[in-house]
């Protein structure tokens, strides 16, 4: 049928685009829901109507939500815009991003509720977990039915892609176990279950986000074979064992069986030559990044490559049971995780962003926008490093108190508390920073969508 | 590396995940010092404990949030002890709210932290590090580890 001369054509907006409007929202809720449960740890009774009991919750589901919803926007673009695969189906792209939207919501008005009943880093009541486990099976399900059309070998970032899905699924269901009596009767059996289950998660997260970061540089560079290499492939390997294998490191002293500890440790041990590979090709790799640093996706990457030195190095020393029984259940710990999850995923899928957003919306950052991205950036990486640095003493300090076993808990956390002091107003810094580099793409976002497109 | 490489590495670490998972589930976790002390109020109060979301502030084996303190021997610690738990259960404290606990709920809590007590230690002070890093768990053994 001809449309009519005089009419205006609604074109379809990307879908992918949506992912990675809600994943800026989740990091926005999240980043302030953090900052909040930092001032609930130095000021009792801060903003009481969402505690801390609250405040913790939301802040890690919804930083989850931005590292998911971004990862996977990212994944639904990348395919057919760079990798000529056509999306098996744009309706299943759609109801996953229903479902997720929604069970979003349903999520944060349950915790807003009180109405917990899961487990630590998914508290919400188990019912919810229905519709995550089914939207990860049609994200798996579109995805494998688009690449499986690639009749050429796949690069690094495709095989990281799939091994990240099929691995959440995996994992994610494994984190539900506890329904069942077998497990959850049996404290030690449950907490080394759920530490599995999470440890391997977090490691099939980290194959979406770095299989991310190789693609952009993978694209940027225009050089196509540093995602096909022979090492690309043993690094992938190996961070498929580490995801496997190396999860009790968190867990060394919950009374298992002994050999789950030697296991985690010998298999955390193979992280060095992770390490001794970025060493190795430190000074060749920045050379080349820094020719594109002009360019804001570069930018980002390179923060996310020192900060994976920086925590992988953390990551090793936390894994040797030796110092780990001095860091563990203490600030250190969060330093390791919010070093890895600031640091590095946020830092590769702001880049992710950053390559995506000016592509898709065909419009382009202003001087002012990218100045403003540009200060951002540098707010967000040096007042991290405070941020992580007050983390890490806090963190020694606490570990050292409890072992001398003089002070109890209450004269421990007076001890630390200026330290967290120094967290909670960092924190607010890196929000900022956060907020300067958000904005202007929210801005294009914005245009992008309510543009009404003449025919 | 050709496909069919890649094709065997990542089958066979497939198929280690699942393999290593059930030896997990089974031999792995099979120990459980605290069996002989679980009844139905310890299965309901590690169910209350996770609604009321106690772990976002609390810790079992050093795992959980910050806030307040380890609870794996809450029970059996010199300066703390039943009588010490019940009361701030009844009642809360300045960072911990009153959760308005019925004396039915506060029993099962105490049931499931009883329990978990007797699983093992937490955290651990006396042990011995070894030339390759791993430690000897001394406070675990004196549980009979």
């Amino acid at each position: 049928m001809m449309e009519p001369l005089t009419g205006k054509v609604k074109m379809k907006k990307e879908i992918s685009i949506y992912f990675i409007l809600f994943a800026f929202l989740a990091l926005l809720g999240g980043a302030l829901f953090g900052i909040l449960a930092a001032f609930q740890f130095i000021i009792p009774g801060f903003f009481d109507w969402v505690p801390f009991i609250k405040s913790r919750p939301l802040h890690v589901s919804l930083v989850v939500s931005w590292i998911f919803l971004s990862a996977t926007g990212g994944v639904y673009w990348y395919l057919p815009r760079y990798c000529n695969l056509t999306l098996y189906s744009r309706g299943l792209q759609k109801v996953h991003l229903w479902i997720f939207i929604l069970t979003g919501f349903a999520v944060i008005i349950s915790y807003l509720a009180g109405k917990f009943g899961g487990k630590e880093y998914w508290e919400f009541p188990p019912v919810l977990a229905i519709p995550i486990i089914l939207s990860w099976i049609i994200f798996g399900y579109n995805y494998f039915r688009t690449v499986f059309r690639n009749t050429e070998p796949w690069p690094v970032y495709l095989w990281m892609w799939g091994t990240g899905i099929l691995f959440f699924l995996f994992t994610y269901l494994e984190t539900n176990l506890w329904v069942f009596s077998y497990f959850r009767d049996h404290l030690v059996r449950d907490i080394t279950v759920q530490w599995k289950a999470n440890g391997s998660l977090v490691g099939s997260w980290n194959m979406l986000v770095y299989g991310t970061a190789i693609f952009i540089m993978d694209k940027i560079s225009g050089d196509s074979s540093i995602s096909k290499t022979r090492l690309a492939f043993i690094m992938y390997f190996l961070g498929l064992i580490n995801l496997i294998f190396n999860w009790a490191h968190h867990i060394y002293i919950v009374p298992n069986a002994m050999w789950v500890r030697y296991i985690a440790y010998g298999i955390s041990m193979t992280e060095l030559i992770i390490l001794g590979k970025i060493i190795w090709n430190w000074k060749r790799d920045l050379k080349k990044s820094l020719q594109d640093f002009n360019i804001l996706a570069v930018r980002f990457i390179v923060a996310s490559d020192v900060w994976i030195l920086l925590n992988l190095i953390l990551a090793i020393m936390l894994s040797i049971p030796a110092i780990n029984i001095f860091t563990h259940g203490t600030h250190l710990t969060v330093a390791h995780s919010m070093g890895s999850t600031i640091g590095i995923n946020t830092m590769i899928l702001l880049a992710s962003c950053l390559f995506i957003i000016p592509d898709l919306t065909k419009r382009s950052f202003s001087i002012a926008q990218a100045k403003l991205i540009s200060i951002g950036f540098w707010v967000m990486n040096c007042i991290l490093l405070f941020f992580w640095l007050a983390l890490i003493i806090a963190g020694y300090n606490k570990g050292y108190l409890v072992i001398e076993d003089k002070l109890n808990f209450q004269e421990i956390m007076l001890k630390i508390r200026p330290y967290l002091t120094v967290v909670a107003f960092t924190g607010i810094v890196i929000f900022t920073g956060i907020l300067m580099v958000v904005g202007p793409q929210l801005k294009l976002i914005k245009d992008y969508l309510l543009e009404k497109n003449q025919k | 590396m050709n496909l069919n490489t890649k094709r065997f590495v990542s089958g066979i670490l497939f198929v280690s995940f699942f393999v290593y998972s059930i030896v997990i589930y089974t031999v792995g976790t099979r120990v459980d010092k605290g069996a002989g002390s679980i009844t139905d109020a310890t299965k309901k109060g590690k169910l209350l404990f996770q609604e009321k979301n106690c772990i976002a502030c609390h810790q079992l084996y050093g795992l959980g949030g910050y806030m307040g303190p380890d609870l794996t021997n809450v029970m059996s610690a010199p300066d703390k002890g039943p009588i010490f738990v019940r009361s701030i259960l009844q009642y809360g404290t300045e960072r911990m709210p009153n959760f308005h606990l019925t004396e039915t709920e506060i029993d099962e809590l105490m049931s499931f932290l009883n329990y978990a007590d007797k699983t093992g230690v937490s955290p651990v002070k006396k042990f011995e590090i070894n030339y390759d890093g791993t430690v000897n768990w001394k406070g675990k053994d004196e549980k009979g580890n």
